[in-house]
């Protein structure tokens, strides 16, 4: 069985590659590329896997999900400008495809040991961009 | 290199009738309720095109979204959007009265055409053209699997087939 909890935080980011010039980031990133940075109210939809529990009927304690991912999403994201103070986005082109993959592994572990196992997360940038990693 | 799938949302407006001439008026009406109205109806379609791959080392990305954007437009976006779909797009206008512009073929019509021309736009692209869903209604939502490339090819060609094959 599959659950799902939603959150939500708010950051800034530049995509913008050094390894590129201008014009090709410009084509590759369009506005995304400004070099001011522009903001987002991410959501993040956060699927684990199990099968609920013969006593409590749960697959898993929500208010501990809701702590890990307060934890290691957004407390350390929501409010904050990813090129510069999230790593690795300091090196790491903070698309909605790198910043998937790297909520993936700041949570994977997390899930380790416990009976609901991280089974894919959905990042939307915005309403109409989303972008889903299985860990694969 | 991780494997994402990434999803873009696109809307349209078309008006449609549900009607089929192989059936009598009350068994049209039985099957499609309100939607076979005669004068048609419209809805504000919302379209969502995923595609897969690994992102590229360098940039980060499947693939540029102003790209994806400007296909989808061009293959898609202009040929439905405020459009009647029964009247407007060849594959309905074409067979019509068999092919019924119900969401459902619709939505085989836009993958269909979404596959045709991918190869063409994106030759060199490692971004494979997934999966796409099509919202009528907040309620009614259809969605179809794209690819692999040899089953998209066999959707491609059946769309492009004269309508006597179809009836027969």
């Amino acid at each position: 069985m599959l659950i799902t909890r939603k959150v939500e935080f708010s950051a800034s980011h530049t995509c913008w590659n050094p390894a590129l010039d201008p014009a090709a980031n410009e084509a590759v990133y369009g506005s995304e590329a400004n070099p001011n940075g522009h903001g987002h109210n991410y959501r993040l939809e956060v699927t684990l896997e199990g099968e609920p529990d013969p006593v409590t009927g749960m697959i898993v304690d929500l208010k501990e999900v809701k702590q890990v991912l307060e934890q290691a999403i957004v407390m350390p994201m929501d409010h904050r400008h990813l090129n510069r103070e999230v790593p690795p986005f300091d090196k790491v082109v903070p698309t909605a495809e790198n910043l998937a993959v790297e909520i993936w592994r700041r949570l994977q572990p997390r899930f380790e040991g416990t009976p609901a196992r991280l089974k894919l997360v959905r990042l939307f940038e915005t309403e109409d961009l989303y972008v889903e990693y299985e860990g694969r | 290199m991780p494997q994402v799938t990434l999803t873009r949302r696109y809307r349209f407006s078309a008006s449609h009738r549900l009607h089929t001439p192989l059936l009598d008026e009350a068994r049209n009406f039985e099957v499609y309720g309100k939607c076979n109205n005669p004068h048609g109806h419209g809805h504000n379609y919302l379209l969502e095109v995923a595609v897969a791959g690994a992102p590229d080392e360098v940039t980060g990305r499947l693939m540029p979204l102003r790209e994806l954007d400007r296909f989808v437009e061009r293959v898609i976006l202009e040929a439905v959007d405020y459009k009647d779909l029964n009247t407007q797009v060849e594959e309905f206008a074409a067979l019509t009265p068999i092919l019924v512009p119900t969401t459902e073929n619709l939505a085989a019509v836009v993958a269909a055409r979404l596959a045709r021309e991918w190869p063409a736009a994106f030759p060199a692209s490692a971004a494979r053209l997934e999966m796409l869903r099509i919202h009528e209604t907040g309620r009614n939502i259809f969605e179809v699997r794209v690819g692999p490339p040899e089953r998209s090819e066999q959707l491609a060609q059946t769309s492009g087939e004269p309508p006597v094959k179809t009836c027969n």
